[in-house]
């Protein structure tokens, strides 16, 4: 069997003295798609700040394996580099820095970690424009400082485009159709979709079933208390917009 | 369709300047702390009249000169340190230090096949052009036209004749005095008073050397003129004195750095810096100030007194001010514009950073005298480290300056939480129609600043001086191009280490 792009294994975190993450397993093989669909304060964002390696969290027990290799000994920017993107749900203001100067930051200081050369301005410009025109991002938000004053489709167009420019193994999408009216969340989409790929896996987070419509998913997961109660196909998805919840809270106890 | 074409090719040399200040970022945290063997002439230590003699005789100064000094002097010895700035430090021995140190192999080079080669591989190293034939080839940075001060003299000055041919002098203070000695009696003092305040008089009887600028009428330089300061012996005090003239209809932009080696020990700089801009002229001054600022206890660096002044004599004329403050143990400089010409306009864009233990208090001056005069202050401080930030800045208009207007923003970004940053403003109006707007921000640099940049790869100091490259790009934008590249490397160096 091939190693898959991100195996979850017995994961435990908490914040401070409470326990939030007991006990996540989860393996998502090369080229699917996964979502995980819970109530607000299952634990689904500390899930993925979890996978990214912010501080504020500290791993108990378990392992993230990324292509095999453990990551939880790794900085947020290894991680980057070893294929870890993370889009925000409230992505961050970065003021005086113009959008088209962060990506190339980002993009130089993972071909770095990664013993790459760097982009050379007209490599660079080619890839950007090539992003830019899926993700309708044009020169003028490229000029903006970082999501300052960028409107949700804005912000999440943002996210999804420095994706596509980082090209990771895994990406981790966190309640990306929040804030997004339904046009947006068709560009959005159509941007994430064309990210799939058979050697990228992803994880879409998320508490309604409409994006999943958009990004379809190969399998669906609930979350609840902090692990997985069930898996499914994309079937389970439509099971909980009809029933809710409450099903599957027993499971967790 | 988007058109990804236009964005400028001045932003795709900013950001790979950026990516070379992070691949720096391992070097030495100051590189420029190297001593240069070089022997000195030196003076006895210790500030006497003696000491003022020494100096102007060193200098083959006219009696007039001396006398000047000597009083100086005399009124230098009435006075008392200032004590209002916030800044701590022992107190100064003026015994303890020589005001006199000359490079000995190098009296008067007139030329550079002169100079003493280990003076040229010592600016080779802090990569300043001396070399006007490369210049000239286009090898590197062309038309900026270099004065180079090591210690107490001036070493050489290059691009001479080429300026001289459109009527411009530009030469060492020392050689000004001599030559044109009119042109000093009638503007020097003229704009910092000898009885200004106490490092300024000490400067007047002790300056050892300096640039001087003379742009004449209706002349446009056409090159950048740049002095290079750089402090080499020990336990010496560098006293230059700058003065700038625009004559009626003429334009300089003129750009000082300075250096100095790691020693344990404080070394005191104490300048003065004087600009005259007559009827529509116009003055851009701009500082990139990297004296070494002691090591992370707070031992050793520059004491940084210094005196800078504008002043805006004729109508239409304009004084702008940018400085970015990395360096030096202490910081005390306030760059200020006097507004006397009608219509005339002051400028003050800065960036301050502190790390470490340093100490910074520093701000501008806008003094309206005249009608319909304008200022504009925009003012970065960045506190890192323990060390403390202070903008101090005033801004008057007389009973005289109607319709004047200033505007000042005065940020401040701190970075940790045993570091300060405060501002002090001081506003005084005498005149009803007068408008003076003052904003001022503190931030921080967020925890999910800091995660969101490192989650797309960049590293803790990355992140940081690209956060804070952000937070400064309104003054970088003033700098002339070669300093604001200079000038984002020199970030990164001063944060390193301030997160983690």
């Amino acid at each position: 069997m091939t190693t898959p792009i991100l195996e979850i294994r017995n994961l435990h975190a908490r914040i401070e003295d409470r326990e939030i993450l007991k006990g996540v397993n989860l393996i998502i093989p090369a080229g699917e798609v996964h979502a995980i669909m819970g109530r607000n304060g299952s634990g689904k964002s500390t899930l993925s700040y979890v996978l990214a390696g912010k501080d504020d969290y500290e791993v108990t027990e378990g392992e993230i394996l990324l292509n095999g290799e453990s990551i939880l000994e790794m900085e947020p920017n290894e991680r980057a580099a070893a294929g870890v993107f993370l889009a925000f749900q409230y992505p961050i203001e970065i003021p005086g820095v113009a959008t088209m100067t962060f990506l190339k930051a980002a993009m130089n200081a993972q071909r770095k970690a990664r013993g790459e050369a760097e982009l050379l301005t007209p490599e660079f410009m080619r890839l950007v424009k090539e992003a830019g025109t899926q993700l309708q991002v044009d020169t003028a938000m490229l000029k903006r400082p970082l999501n300052v004053g960028f409107s949700g489709g804005e912000k999440k167009r943002a996210e999804i485009m420095q994706m596509a420019l980082l090209k990771p193994a895994l990406c981790v999408l966190d309640e990306t159709d929040s804030g997004l009216d339904i046009d947006a969340l068709q560009v959005v989409s159509k941007g994430v979709n064309a990210l799939r790929s058979d050697s990228r896996s992803m994880l879409v987070i998320t508490h309604y079933q409409r994006l999943l419509n958009h990004i379809v998913p190969d399998v669906v997961h609930v979350f609840s208390d902090g692990r997985i109660v069930e898996s499914g196909d994309k079937d389970l998805a439509l099971q909980l917009e009809a029933k809710g919840y409450a099903d599957f809270d027993g499971a967790a106890a | 369709m988007a058109n990804y074409d236009d964005i400028p090719t001045l932003k795709e040399n900013i950001d790979r300047a950026t990516v070379d200040s992070v691949r720096s970022l391992d070097v030495d945290k100051y590189k420029y702390g190297f001593e240069t063997i070089i022997e000195s002439d030196m003076a006895p230590k210790g500030l006497s009249e003696d000491t003022v003699r020494f100096i102007s005789a060193k200098k083959n100064e006219p009696q007039w000169m001396l006398d000047w000094r000597l009083e100086a002097y005399a009124r230098f010895l009435t006075l008392s340190e200032p004590t209002w700035a916030k800044v701590h430090y022992p107190a100064i021995d003026l015994q303890d230090m020589y005001y006199y140190a000359a490079p000995k192999s190098t009296p008067a080079p007139t030329s550079l096949d002169e100079v003493d080669p280990a003076l040229l591989a010592m600016y080779d190293k802090l990569g300043i052009p001396l070399r006007e034939r490369e210049i000239l080839a286009g090898v590197e940075r062309p038309n900026v036209a270099v004065d180079a001060v090591m210690d107490s003299v001036s070493v050489v000055t290059t691009f001479r004749e080429e300026l001289s041919k459109v009527g411009i002098i530009f030469c060492s203070i020392s050689e000004a005095i001599r030559e044109y000695p009119e042109m000093i009696q009638k503007y020097l003092a003229s704009v910092v008073p000898v009885s200004d305040n106490y490092y300024a008089t000490l400067n007047s009887a002790v300056f050892t050397d300096g640039s001087f600028v003379y742009i004449p009428k209706g002349v446009r330089c056409p090159m950048e003129l740049s002095t290079y300061f750089r402090i080499n012996e020990k336990k010496t005090g560098q006293f230059e004195r700058t003065l700038i003239i625009a004559e009626a209809d003429s334009y300089v932009s003129y750009l000082e750095g300075c250096t100095a080696p790691m020693r344990d020990e404080s070394q005191l700089h104490a300048a003065v810096v004087e600009l005259v801009a007559m009827d529509n002229a116009e003055i851009k001054y701009s500082t990139v100030q990297n004296w070494y600022p002691g090591d992370k206890d707070g031992k050793g660096g520059i004491y940084n007194f210094v005196t800078k002044r504008g002043d805006c004599r004729g109508a239409n004329s304009k004084i702008s001010w940018t400085q970015v403050e990395t360096g030096s143990a202490i910081t005390w400089k306030y760059p200020s514009c006097i507004l006397r010409g009608d219509g005339s306009r002051g400028e003050f864009y800065s960036i301050a950073i502190s790390n470490g233990r340093q100490q910074v208090d520093s701000g501008t001056k806008m003094i309206h005298l005249g009608k319909n005069t304008s200022s504009r202050i925009i003012a970065k401080g960045i506190a890192a480290g323990f060390s403390d930030n202070t903008y101090r800045g005033q801004v008057s208009a007389h009973a005289k300056a109607t319709n004047a207007r200033n505007f000042t923003q005065c940020d401040s970004l701190l970075i940790g939480d045993k570091c300060g940053a405060h501002t002090v403003p001081y506003i005084e109006s005498r005149n009803g129609t007068a408008v003076f707007e003052h904003e001022a921000t503190t931030s921080k640099i967020s925890d999910d600043q800091m995660f969101y940049c490192q989650q797309r790869g960049l590293s803790e100091e990355d992140a940081v001086a690209l956060i804070v490259n952000g937070f400064v790009r309104d003054v970088l934008q003033h700098l002339p191009m070669e300093f604001m590249v200079e000038t984002q490397k020199l970030i990164a160096i001063s944060l390193e280490g301030s997160v983690g």
